[in-house]
């Protein structure tokens, strides 16, 4: 997996990502700077988080125009896959390539502690190697990432199997109070109507080594490369 | 021309406020009960050369849309007044 990582003016968790990538799964990666033009030869871009651009005027906003942006949504309109992780997850919904956006934090904090996840869709690539209902331990660490979409855009992503992840209890029970942020339904994670493209606010490079608190976050990069595998075939 | 324009930015009616409704409390912790709802939003002077009043504001326009707003949660309000010719060097008086 040719895994292709974008590095805007204030993002902070590009290494993060291709340590997990790189040194726990061995696969091959490189850095795309946010003046670049193309994305060629990748199988994977991901958008990491942090404070792109500072995050003036709205979390994602400037970085939505970055040069290298028009090359990742003919990416994604191509079926490349892209993972948008928190920062990254408010570019892509900045740049309409997933709906919704997100909202400073229902409690005005910013939150950074593990939650739990439930798997909600097995289909999109970055969860195939998951079951349905599967509860994944994964860190947060955001202030605005309360989900917001109108009622018609929430309930098209649950028909569509959009939602890809909620944040619920550690037995898997999406409750009020396993909500972190306020987020419209607990969704944590959408993807594109193709499943090849996903936002999500939590961070799985953040989980990828028993060191680190935990590794499950590395079954939505094993599920990338099993994607993968499945469109060579 | 030269033009000031002023952008005021607000979360639509539908989208839930934090900030607003923690502004709120603090104004009634200072004892302002009379405050129902505060709305929090964002405020951009712009200035800007265009022939004339029309263009000016379509150009704002569309600089809301693009970039300073985002639709998905927020409105938008655009103030125009034109801003006195910059005075030539030469012409200025003592």
């Amino acid at each position: 997996m040719r895994t292709g990582i974008v590095v805007f003016p204030g993002t902070w968790s590009d290494r993060d990502c291709a340590h997990a990538i790189l040194d726990v799964l061995q696969e091959p990666v490189r850095y795309i700077d946010h003046r670049e033009h193309h994305v060629d030869g990748l199988d994977l871009v991901i958008l990491p988080g942090g404070f792109s651009y500072g995050d003036y005027l709205r979390c994602g906003a400037i970085a939505r125009f970055a040069p290298v942006m028009e090359a990742v949504a003919d990416f994604a309109n191509r079926g490349g896959l892209v993972l948008g992780i928190c920062n990254g997850f408010q570019i892509l919904q900045e740049a309409r390539l997933l709906p919704g956006a997100l909202l400073r934090n229902a409690s005005c904090e910013f939150r950074c502690e593990w939650v739990h996840l439930r798997v909600e869709q097995s289909n999109s690539a970055f969860t195939l190697d998951c079951r349905p209902g599967q509860v994944l331990r994964i860190p947060i660490s955001h202030g605005e990432g309360n989900f917001f979409a109108e009622t018609e855009t929430l309930d098209a992503l649950e028909r569509n199997g959009q939602v890809v992840f909620r944040y619920c209890a550690s037995d898997g029970r999406v409750t009020a109070d396993s909500n972190p942020n306020g987020s419209l339904r607990n969704i944590a994670g959408i993807a594109n109507a193709h499943g090849n493209v996903v936002g999500m606010m939590p961070h799985p490079e953040r989980a990828c080594e028993p060191l680190l608190g935990g590794d499950d976050g590395l079954l939505l990069f094993r599920s990338a490369i099993h994607a993968l595998a499945q469109v060579a075939v | 021309m030269r033009y000031r324009a002023e952008v005021f930015v607000t979360l639509k009616p539908v989208v839930n406020d934090p900030a607003g409704l923690t502004i709120r409390g603090g104004l009634r912790a200072l004892g302002f009960d009379s405050v129902s709802e505060v709305r929090s939003g964002k405020y951009l002077v712009l200035t800007l050369d265009e022939p004339d009043a029309t263009q000016a504001r379509a150009r704002v326009d569309q600089m809301a849309r693009q970039l300073l707003a985002n639709s998905v949660i927020e409105d938008y309000r655009i103030e125009l007044e034109p801003v006195g010719e910059p005075v030539a060097a030469g012409e200025r008086s003592a």
